[in-house]
Parts: C-alpha cells; structure tokens; sequence
C-alpha cells in the first residue's frame, strides 16, 4: 500500500502516556495493528500505550473498529481505553 | 432526535417539561438523570473528556436503534464534559411513548448503551491524585440483554 497521511488521535490515558492528543502522521500501515506496531518503533511512550491492546479501543472515522481492520482510505484513526459514560 | 453535548449545566426539571411539551400523544415520559458521585476521601472534581464530532454520531446512532425498537414518540440525550463537582448532574436521558413499558426500556436501553458506546472517559480527582474510572464487566454484560 502506497503511504497516507493519517489524523491520529488519543484520548484519555492513552493521550495523557503518548503526550498529545492529535498528531497527523504519513504511514504506509496496512491495517490498525500495522499502525501500532509502527508507533511503538518510534519511542518508547508509543510502546507504553500500546503495551496491552485489549484494554483498547479503536475507532476509524469515528466509528468503533477492530485492529485487523485495513486502514486504506481511512483518514482519522481514535485509540483509546473503554469508555465510561453515563 | 436531540443530542445535546455540552459543557455547561442544564435545568434538569426545565428539561423535563419542556420535552413533555414536545410529545403530544405521549401517555408515558421517562426521564433519568445521571449524577456526580462523591468518593471516599472526597471528590475534588470529575474530569469528562470526550471525543468531539463521534459523541454525537455514537450518541444519534444509539439514539436512532431506540427509536426504531420501542415506540416512541420523542427521545432526547444530553451529556456534559469538562469539569464537574460531586452531586452535580451529568446527563439526562427522556423518553416518551404512548405506553409506560416502551419509554422504560427505551430510557434503560439508551443508558446502557451510554455507558459503554459513547466516547466518554472520566477521571476522578482526590487530593490523593487522579484516577481514570475503570470500565466495568458488568457494563459490557448490560449490553447483552439487549
């Protein structure tokens, strides 16, 4: 897949471990995991986040998805930990 | 459907009356109100954070799946973030239909779903520190009724 440039956004405790809440990154990612796997090359807070994927969540153009999910025209990606509503 | 995402405090009783006024044929209304906890050592504030343009579409989508299941003739959600004090109100769920046991399922429906589909974190503040409220089992288990 040729590169994109994806808006990446954090929330919660996952904003709060990476240290920002958006950044607009070029990735040539396949799908969610790729994405991650990616980050968490970068430095070692992207690797704190994403040490345990099951206590996340994801969203793709703001519609919850899954980590296999492709990322092919997919233009905002949401990681964050299960919501607390209500 | 209205879905009201917003940081200031609503009128909680206003709010009631005037979604009653805007459901003629409604035999029934509902309405739940979610408030501040307080929290052993106290709670200096409850932290909201939400995630703006997909809490509404969650909150409509979820809105949208009541209205086609029950029969309803009005549903309306508002839900507050930003900082909060303990024993404030933070979100109010209304539901009208012809018949009681519709605007009941509906309004729990519609708080169930809340509590874990709708972009919400929360993070209490003690002067012990702070602390982001931990999803329940039992909130996922509430969807499985459903």
């Amino acid at each position: 897949m040729t590169a994109q440039r994806i808006d990446v956004l954090y929330f919660a405790w996952v904003r709060e471990r990476i240290g920002l809440p958006r950044e607009r990154i070029e990735t040539a990612a396949a799908t969610v995991s790729d994405l991650i796997a990616e980050l968490c090359q970068r430095e070692e807070r992207y690797a704190a986040a994403f040490a345990d994927t099951k206590a996340l969540r994801v969203a793709l153009d703001q519609e919850l998805s899954e980590f296999t999910a492709p990322l092919a025209g997919v233009r905002e990606v949401a990681f964050f930990p299960p919501m607390t509503g209500g | 459907m209205p879905v009201r995402v917003q940081p200031d405090p609503f009128d909680a009783g206003g709010e009631l009356n005037a979604f009653a006024a805007t459901v003629p044929g409604a035999g029934a209304v509902v309405s739940f109100t979610g408030i501040v906890r307080d929290v052993a050592g106290g709670l200096s504030v409850m932290e909201i954070e939400h995630y703006p343009g997909m809490t509404e579409k969650a909150i409509t989508a979820i809105a949208d799946a009541a209205l086609a299941r029950w029969s309803l003739t009005g549903a309306q959600v508002i839900h507050r973030y930003g900082r909060l004090q303990a024993d404030e109100d933070i979100m109010m769920v209304l539901t009208a239909a012809p018949h009681r046991a519709d605007a009941f399922a509906a309004a729990e429906f519609l708080m169930d779903y809340l509590k874990s589909r709708a972009p919400f974190w929360k993070k209490e503040v003690t002067a012990q520190g702070a602390d982001w409220v931990a999803a329940k089992e039992d909130d996922e288990a509430a969807l499985r009724r459903w």
